[in-house]
């Protein structure tokens, strides 16, 4: 009998709030959580805004040596971690620890303690030979992004295959549709995944202002990243971290877990076409949603909820809007689509796990997010994507997709599960 | 269950580029460790490294991709081009969509951001380079390959450290199961510039002789830590219906087997490299007395070593099956190294041959390993057991075997 991956714990850091109830609240209120950079100085930058998480180490019960020790990003996903595990009910210590996996989603990884201590090193730039005396000791730990997948290993107990997922903004989806492989093939029976993020500092600012990439709105920073509107002219970073319990159905069936949802269905695909640009008809992203219905064994006309990239980007919105009717033909213009990036901006690799937990919570409280800040329609941009506010609606099928650097496209189909109530 | 075949092999190693440069350089056990040339280590206590001699990017690649490219997406780009040139792949072989694309990586195109970052810092932001977004980032050489050969299919990136090659090509052929007919997949690495080195030597696991001859001994008793490189390998990894489509195509040898495992931060705990070399055999369906050779992991620092050594012991026995570490040559290549040990178990199979490990004089006698000193050994070797393990516990492991 095949095996299916469930989700049964969630954790959130998250503009706005710490905590899957503070994630849940600004999302079901369509409130925003982006703002002016409070982390830097941001004015030399074209874009200075950000969804920033307010998030206190030490509040959160890190210790001393974990926060001197940890990236931020790698901090978020220790206190994501520790509330879904505790969510899930499961008791870990109990469980056989070869038995117990990580896939961790980060894009950039811990570029802000690596660009700290560089400015260090080189002395602001000064020198091309870094200055070995003030390197610090976790240094290599900031180097390579596996580290932050050791952390979320020790955090949780795995023994089991443990790694770090990287493919830039599809980081988040892509680390939760690995994590549920090594659940269907066998490989372990919890995988503990998601994504984490904590991009912002000057040369994450700096790398989407080169390439125009980020809105300029910096006069409104609230209402800057308006999906599918007219107005829109970029994306706003953001920060933040999901982490996921996942296990499989007959073992969390057996030990009477609350089910939030199945991940039924999910595939990626490359678009071959650019390292940033996306080619306007959206075919890789259309293939990689059929693929993950059919995995799902679900029609198109089963989809009640797109969870959309919808990153405020011109090429974007259109990207996966022409990818959306592509895949979903008449029924595209009748499902509900948002975008939570109006919210608490594009964390990057985090934003797909966050997405997901926001996705799974519309399943439990029959709500479905709005888009933010869409008050002028884009007339290329013409479906139901749930403006400003949120809409009661009951959904069993959700279609959540992301699109990134690199060309990544991916998408998941997430179901109800039958008799999996708390 | 699908099978997964290597029909192709890309390479760029410190002792030589392409398979069969590399594997005749192997086998004669010629190191290629030597002081940096690629910056002025006089700063620096460690002074040494596995460089790639002899690559100039630009009678491979097209000119507009050297701004927008890191080295090591470089090397990536042209081992890709060489294993699918081995294989024997033209476009429109194989369906675009059919084609998956999955690397490891440690540190991304860390050299380009150190460019990037001492412009930005020491200019201002108007010199940062358009593409720092994506030159930097773990998932590009994902995303080049992709873009260069056109192919559509699943892309992913995996990082677990110097375990990464070996992941990368699991998880290569779960693709293959879930369907695609073929993947380019493996690792290359590079971080020889200065803000990369103080990294490496903030890792604590290089070692600190500066002698290419004494400095990186696994299972030696003078063993003091690694030397760092650059390089790896990318392979072609198809159905063997796939490979069959173009008659004449070679096959290396299967992936038969593949697990990875981690390391509880528990002392009480059994260090996980011994149950994922069981769980690959077990993923084979085979036993321990049908591998020839085991291609280990070679930390060269003592503890593990031992730990590695124990590993073997309790599988195979006391000095039970031949160990080699042709790493020793090179240094080791962090997401490069796995992948370019599992090619050098391929290449022993196809060649049957088992490569030597250099410079070990004195290896410690209670590891009870057999570990192949020196000179080649020459004769069959059907099926290869390679370790790997990365840097904060994780461990994987991989059984190749000859295609029959």
């Amino acid at each position: 009998m095949s095996r299916r991956a469930v989700i049964t714990g969630v954790g959130v850091v998250a503009p706005g709030g710490i905590g899957t109830k503070a994630y849940w609240k600004l999302l079901s209120e369509g409130r925003t959580a982006t703002r002016i950079i409070t982390h830097f100085d941001a004015s030399p930058y074209r874009s200075r805004m950000a969804g920033e998480a307010d998030f206190d180490p030490v509040r959160e019960g890190l210790t001393p040596q974990e926060i001197r020790r940890l990236d931020r990003a790698a901090q978020f996903a220790v206190v994501a971690g520790r509330e879904a595990l505790a969510d899930s009910g499961i008791e870990f210590d109990q469980l056989d620890p070869g038995r117990i996996g990580v896939s961790l989603g980060t894009a950039v990884g811990c570029t802000t303690s690596l660009e700290r201590e560089f400015i260090v090193g080189s002395d602001r730039g000064k020198y091309w030979e870094v200055d070995q005396s003030y390197a610090v000791p976790h240094l290599y730990d900031y180097f390579t992004p596996s580290s932050m997948a050791t952390e979320l290993a020790w955090t949780v107990g795995a023994e089991g295959p443990v790694s770090v997922v990287s493919t830039g903004c599809t980081s988040g989806l892509d680390s939760v549709g690995y994590a549920a492989e090594l659940i269907m093939e066998g490989s372990a029976d919890v995988v503990v995944t998601g994504g984490t993020e904590a991009p912002l500092s000057p040369i994450t600012v700096v790398c989407f202002d080169v390439i125009r990439a980020s809105s300029t709105r910096n006069d409104d920073p609230t209402t800057a990243c308006r999906p599918f509107d007219k107005t829109r002219d970029g994306l706003v970073l953001g920060e933040g971290c999901a982490i996921i319990v996942l296990e499989e159905l007959e073992h969390a069936r057996a030990r009477g877990a609350h089910i939030y949802g199945e991940v039924a269905g999910f595939a990626s695909r490359c678009n071959a076409y650019h390292m940033t640009g996306l080619h306007p008809e959206g075919i890789e992203m259309s293939d990689a949603i059929n693929i993950a219905l059919k995995q799902a064994r679900s029609d198109a006309t089963d989809v009640g909820y797109i969870n959309a990239h919808g990153s405020g980007t011109k090429q974007n919105d259109l990207h996966e809007t022409a990818a959306f009717k592509r895949s979903l033909g008449a029924h595209a213009y009748k499902t509900p689509v948002s975008g939570f990036k109006s919210m608490i901006g594009h964390s990057l690799g985090a934003i797909g796990s966050l997405e997901i937990v926001g996705s799974l919570l519309a399943f439990e409280e029959g709500l479905i997010p709005p888009t933010a800040n869409l008050h002028e329609p884009d007339p290329e941009c013409d479906l139901d994507y749930v403006p400003l506010v949120a809409r009661e609606a009951k959904v069993d099928t959700v279609l959540t997709v992301g699109s990134g650097f690199g060309g990544f496209q991916s998408a998941m189909v997430l179901k109800k599960v039958e008799g999996a109530g708390r | 269950m699908t099978r997964a075949v290597v029909t192709g092999i890309g390479i760029a190693s410190p002792n030589g580029l392409g398979p069969t440069a590399y594997w005749r350089a192997t086998l004669h056990g010629e190191a290629a460790i030597k002081p940096i040339t690629r910056f002025d280590s006089a700063n620096y206590w460690a002074k040494i490294a596995g460089e790639v001699p002899g690559f100039e990017a630009g009678r491979h690649l097209q000119g507009r991709l050297l701004p927008q490219t890191d080295h090591m997406t470089r090397l990536t780009l042209v081992g890709t081009d060489w294993a699918l040139r081995g294989a024997g792949v033209q476009p429109n072989d194989i369906p675009d969509t059919d084609i998956a694309v999955i690397t490891a990586a440690t540190a991304g195109g860390y050299e380009f951001g150190q460019r990037e970052l001492q412009k930005l810092w020491h200019q201002g932001p108007e010199y940062v380079s358009a593409y720092q977004s994506f030159a930097w980032f773990y998932a590009v050489n994902t995303g080049q390959i992709s873009i260069r050969h056109g192919t559509r299919g699943p892309g992913a990136v995996v990082v677990s450290e110097q375990a990464g090659g070996i992941d990368s090509i699991g998880h290569a052929r779960r693709q293959l199961r879930k369907g695609v007919q073929l993947a380019l997949t493996g690792g290359m690495d590079s971080s020889l510039c200065p803000w990369a080195w103080v990294a490496h030597q903030a890792s604590g696991c290089l070692s600190r002789n500066n002698n290419p001859k004494r400095a990186y001994l696994p299972f030696d008793r003078d063993a003091s830590g690694y030397v760092a490189g650059e390089g790896g390998a990318i392979m072609v990894l198809e159905t063997p219906e796939s490979a069959a489509g173009r008659p004449g195509t070679r096959i290396y040898g299967e992936i038969v087997g593949y697990a990875s495992t981690f390391d509880s931060r528990m002392p009480s705990r059994e260090p996980g490299l011994k149950r994922a070399a069981e769980l690959a055999l077990r993923d084979a369906g085979m036993d321990a007395s049908e591998i020839d050779v085991v291609f280990a992991d070679a930390a060269g620092i003592p503890e593990l070593d031992k730990a590695e050594a124990e590993a073997i012991k309790g599988i195979f026995g006391p000095y039970g099956v031949p160990v080699t570490a042709p790493k020793t040559m090179t240094g080791r290549l962090f997401a490069g190294g796995g992948s370019l040990d599992v090619a050098s178990a391929i290449l022993s199979i196809y060649w049957s041959a088992i490569p030597p490990t250099v410079n070990v004089e004195n290896p410690v006698p209670e590891y009870e390993i057999d570990l192949v000193m020196n000179e080649a050994r020459h004769g069959k070797v059907k099926a290869a057991l390679v370790l790997g393990r990365g840097k904060g516990g994780f461990n994987s492991a991989m059984v190749v075997r000859e295609y029959r």
